[in-house]
């Protein structure tokens, strides 16, 4: 550390020593400004003159082109994707109409069906009536028949159970007389 | 910045303007020297640069053209952050300006070159031609109202008499301020660059090893130093442009 202090101040004193030998900071010596200033103001006007004409227009181009080319792309991409979502929008529209006319079908169908089986359960009830009411005017002509002839039989037996008991005939209408009562007849 | 120790070798000889070719204008010296061989050598880089960089114009960059745009659109960033639309008309003179410096400075740094921007005389005049455009522009757009930027709105009346001195001794000031600024950051840096070397040179070889060391580190830190005291020379070339076209601070 000491020795490296040592040396700085060595190294110090001698470029001092230099500096002061060689009069002063070459920065300051003004006999070399013409020729720095000359060649300063040839190489930045030549390469302004390069930058600005030649150079910088070609980047900015570039930079130009591919700002276009993808707000170009980004529009396009906008666009088909609007076209996508209307394209979609109609076909969900499409479905949902078509939707509701299947329902709409298919109700009226139902419907149909139903007025039909109704009006066909009315034409078999009427049949079915119809029937019952034939076979009970036939019923009740078999049960009037049938009573009537109860009568006769009763009769006929009447006649034949006194005819064994007393061994004579009875005359069939005097049974009858008997047996109104009963026969009801 | 040359790190020879034989002879008596200071830290100030790297500044040495040396002559080339001697070359006479009408009793002017314009002679060919080691600044302008670097000047000219940084023209060549620039352009060699620029123009191969660009020579494909592909819409998807090569490598090399996308490092180009991204330059570009650095200092097109700056110039329409500080300035706004309006300032683009000056971006090609700022673009020349930031990447004229940025080579000078980098360039200056690999050993055996000279370093353009360690010199007053350079930079002084690089911040005088932005303080004259930027003048110049000031007054061409706002006419005399270019000198109510040494009366901002807003200040009271009774701090006018301070403010205005104050305001317009900054504003004449600027010049110095920006090119001693871009000046000696470079000088001070190969300087101290140039003494570490002399260490290393003089000291027996336990002791160069310190010397050295620090002096990668510190040139890495040169680098940086390099690049940023270009931006700062650009920001500041904006920000003296704002003031002559939107005429607020």
């Amino acid at each position: 550390m000491f020795a490296g202090t040592t040396m700085l101040f060595a190294v110090a004193a001698e470029a001092a020593g230099e500096a002061a030998k060689s009069g002063g900071l070459p920065q300051l010596n003004p006999h070399t400004f013409e020729a720095q200033l000359f060649w300063l103001v040839v190489t930045f006007l030549a390469l302004f003159f390069v930058m600005s004409k030649i150079a910088l227009p070609r980047v900015g181009e570039v930079i130009e082109e591919r700002r276009d080319r993808i707000k170009r792309d980004l529009d396009a991409a906008a666009r088909l994707k609007d076209e996508t979502d209307k394209a979609l929008a109609d076909y969900e529209k499409a479905l949902a109409d078509a939707r509701s006319n299947a329902s709409g079908i298919a109700k009226q169908t139902r419907e149909t069906l139903a007025a039909e089986t109704e009006a066909e359960r009315h034409r078999v009830d009427e049949q079915i009536s119809v029937k019952l009411r034939d076979a009970d005017t036939r019923i009740s002509a078999s049960k009037t028949k049938a009573l009537s002839a109860i009568g006769d039989i009763a009769t006929d037996t009447a006649r034949a159970v006194v005819e064994k008991l007393i061994g004579q005939d009875v005359p069939a209408d005097d049974v009858k007389k008997v047996l109104r009562p009963a026969t009801g007849g | 910045m040359a790190a020879e120790g034989t002879g008596h070798h200071g830290p100030m000889e790297q500044f040495e303007i040396k002559k080339i070719i001697d070359l006479d204008l009408l009793g002017h010296d314009i002679s060919f020297t080691n600044s302008s061989l670097m000047m000219v050598l940084a023209f060549a880089i620039i352009v060699g640069y620029m123009l191969y960089a660009m020579r494909g114009r592909a819409l998807v960059p090569t490598r090399i053209q996308s490092t180009a745009e991204v330059v570009y659109e650095y200092i097109a960033g700056m110039v329409k952050e500080n300035i706004g639309p309006e300032g683009m008309k000056f971006f090609p003179w700022v673009f020349t300006i930031f990447i004229f410096i940025l080579v000078l400075n980098i360039f200056g740094l690999i050993p055996g070159n000279f370093a353009v921007t360690s010199h007053i005389i350079v930079t002084f005049a690089l911040a005088a031609m932005v303080w004259l455009v930027a003048t110049g522009v000031g007054f061409w757009k706002h006419g005399v109202g270019y000198l109510k930027l040494f009366a901002p709105a807003g200040v009271p009346l009774w701090l006018m008499p301070i403010i205005i001195p104050i305001e317009l001794t900054s504003y004449l000031i600027r010049p110095i301020s920006h090119s001693v600024r871009l000046f000696a950051n470079i000088m001070a840096g190969h300087t101290m660059l140039e003494v570490f070397a002399g260490f290393a040179v003089l000291l027996p070889w336990w002791g160069k090893i310190a010397p050295t060391g620090f002096m990668v580190a510190f040139t890495g830190l040169e680098l940086l130093v390099a690049f940023l005291q270009a931006f700062i020379f650009t920001v500041l070339t904006c920000i003296y442009l704002n003031d002559a076209v939107n005429m607020h601070h």
